[in-house]
């Protein structure tokens, strides 16, 4: 799957089960400081791409994932 | 002592989803009882139910919010919100204040088991999601209200079985009067649904009467065959009266009384005595002899024994004077854990209102509601003063002692 796909999979979730306003989305946002992704939206957030991509999201892998787009990289690198 | 005054309440019920649409339905003697065919399919012996309507929520609550409830929580939310609204409490006043929660509720079963379940296939419990645990814990109530409404006093679940409710509010009453707390948010919530209610239905405890849902709850009729189950939420906001006239609420009635008792004996049976002893204490509470009370909002919930014992105990305690007394079960099934605060709801809409709900489906008396006076009929009455009680499993029992505020 291209990073493209995976990106908009991504923000299509986010947007509609997260229910976080569109205009925050982009790749330099910070996932708790702008999108206010708490620790167990993080446990949603994990439930959701374990289902669509089918890979399982280890949390000590997530420790320095901070930005947005660091978190479409580590699902694009997990699918590689 | 400090008196404890009733400035708001809600309800969402197989009734109604508001208290303006529930006034109509005891009114009118409406019956909110209907089939569930998921019962049906899952092997239930008896597919009654209250038909209670989910509330939308999205657009009232956050998603965090959302998650975290479960469908008895929704109802809870929904009368809440309803019930702070009527006592002019909004959320700057929540923030600023200490206000408490004390609520019925002695099951969440959907969540866990539903929960269990998808664990049982995927065998990886992170797929449950962040919501399970926050939905399935017995405080789940309590600890979504306390979260939504920033509520900052006593905050915790009562769990007595179909007692819960009404103990809850007799907990707040003595919280309250104890100069602890000046506000306490007191109700009682009960899922709906097929998952929670199945060992009830293991027992023969409810009605088999498909054939005409709404004649199926018969509190006192001779010919009643058991209970409906049924559910949603009712919430009281008791309030101390010198801080209710200080920012100037509405105040709907007085809390004056509570009686507790427990059975000490069987574990599903009844007592007569028990019940009587409760009675008899929320009276004594009060202040006031069997003669005071205007109405008693029975807790009878059609079931053979249960109505049985309780009229035996209303019998004996008011023998002399007979008020009117009604189930309003009749009507909305046994709404369990919810009970004890719904039928606090009921009855001061009827006290605010000047009429008693029917007691529906009472046709033939049997050898002990012979001897009470069971209003068949709505009637257009004055009420001053009301007795509502509730018992549980276990024999627990609790008894409530509300007037009107004059």
């Amino acid at each position: 799957m291209d990073r493209e796909t995976i990106v908009k999979q991504i923000n299509d979730f986010l947007i509609e089960e997260l229910e976080i306003e569109p205009d925050l989305i982009k790749e330099d946002a910070r996932l708790k400081e702008d999108l206010h992704i708490d620790s167990l939206d993080f446990i949603d957030i994990a439930v959701i791409v374990e289902r669509q991509f089918k890979i399982k999201i280890q949390p000590t892998e997530m420790k320095d994932v901070k930005l947005l787009s660091q978190f479409y990289d580590y699902v694009y690198n997990k699918l590689k | 002592m400090r008196r404890v005054v009733i400035t708001g309440m809600g309800i969402c019920s197989c009734l109604g989803k508001n208290l303006e649409e529930v006034k109509q339905s005891l009114y009118v003697g409406k019956s909110g009882i209907g089939i569930d065919e998921a019962r049906i399919a899952y092997g239930y012996r008896s597919p009654l139910t209250g038909i209670v309507e989910r509330p939308m929520l999205k657009g009232l609550l956050d998603r965090r919010s959302r998650v975290c409830l479960p469908e008895q929580g929704e109802y809870a939310y929904m009368a809440t919100a309803e019930a702070l609204k009527n006592a002019a409490v909004d959320m700057d006043y929540l923030d600023k204040n200490e206000v408490g929660i004390l609520y019925g509720n002695d099951s969440t079963a959907k969540p866990a088991i539903e929960a269990h379940m998808l664990t049982l296939e995927t065998k990886d419990t992170t797929l449950q999601g962040s919501g399970a645990i926050f939905q399935s814990m017995n405080s789940t109530v309590t600890m979504n209200l306390s979260t939504i409404f920033k509520l900052k006093g006593i905050n915790m679940t009562i769990s007595a079985a179909c007692a819960s409710s009404s103990h809850a509010i007799g907990l707040g009453l003595m919280f309250i009067r104890e100069g602890l707390q000046d506000m306490i948010i007191c109700g009682g919530a009960q899922e709906v649904n097929y998952l929670s209610m199945s060992s009830f239905d293991a027992i023969s405890a409810f009605s088999t009467r498909v054939d005409n849902p709404t004649s199926a709850s018969r509190p006192f009729d001779r010919f009643r065959d058991g209970l409906v189950p049924s559910g949603g939420a009712a919430t009281v906001i008791l309030e101390e009266y010198e801080h209710a006239v200080k920012r100037g609420a509405p105040i709907i009635a007085e809390v004056v009384g509570y009686g507790f008792s427990s059975n000490g004996a069987n574990i599903s049976q009844p007592s007569d005595v028990g019940s009587e002893i409760a009675m008899q204490r929320a009276l004594n509470d009060a202040g006031i002899t069997p003669e005071n009370v205007d109405y008693v909002n029975a807790h009878a919930t059609s079931t053979l024994q249960g109505d049985a014992f309780e009229a035996m105990a209303l019998d004996r305690l008011f023998g002399n004077c007979k008020p009117p007394i009604s189930s309003t079960k009749s009507m909305t099934g046994h709404e369990c854990w919810m009970a004890g605060a719904s039928e606090v709801v009921y009855s001061n809409l009827m006290m605010l209102h000047s009429f008693i709900a029917p007691n529906i489906n009472f046709e033939e008396p049997d050898e002990y509601s012979r001897n009470l006076n069971i209003v068949k009929k709505t009637m257009d009455k004055k009420i001053d003063c009301y007795l509502s009680n509730s018992f549980g499993f276990g024999g627990t029992n609790s008894a409530l002692v509300v007037k009107k505020w004059l």
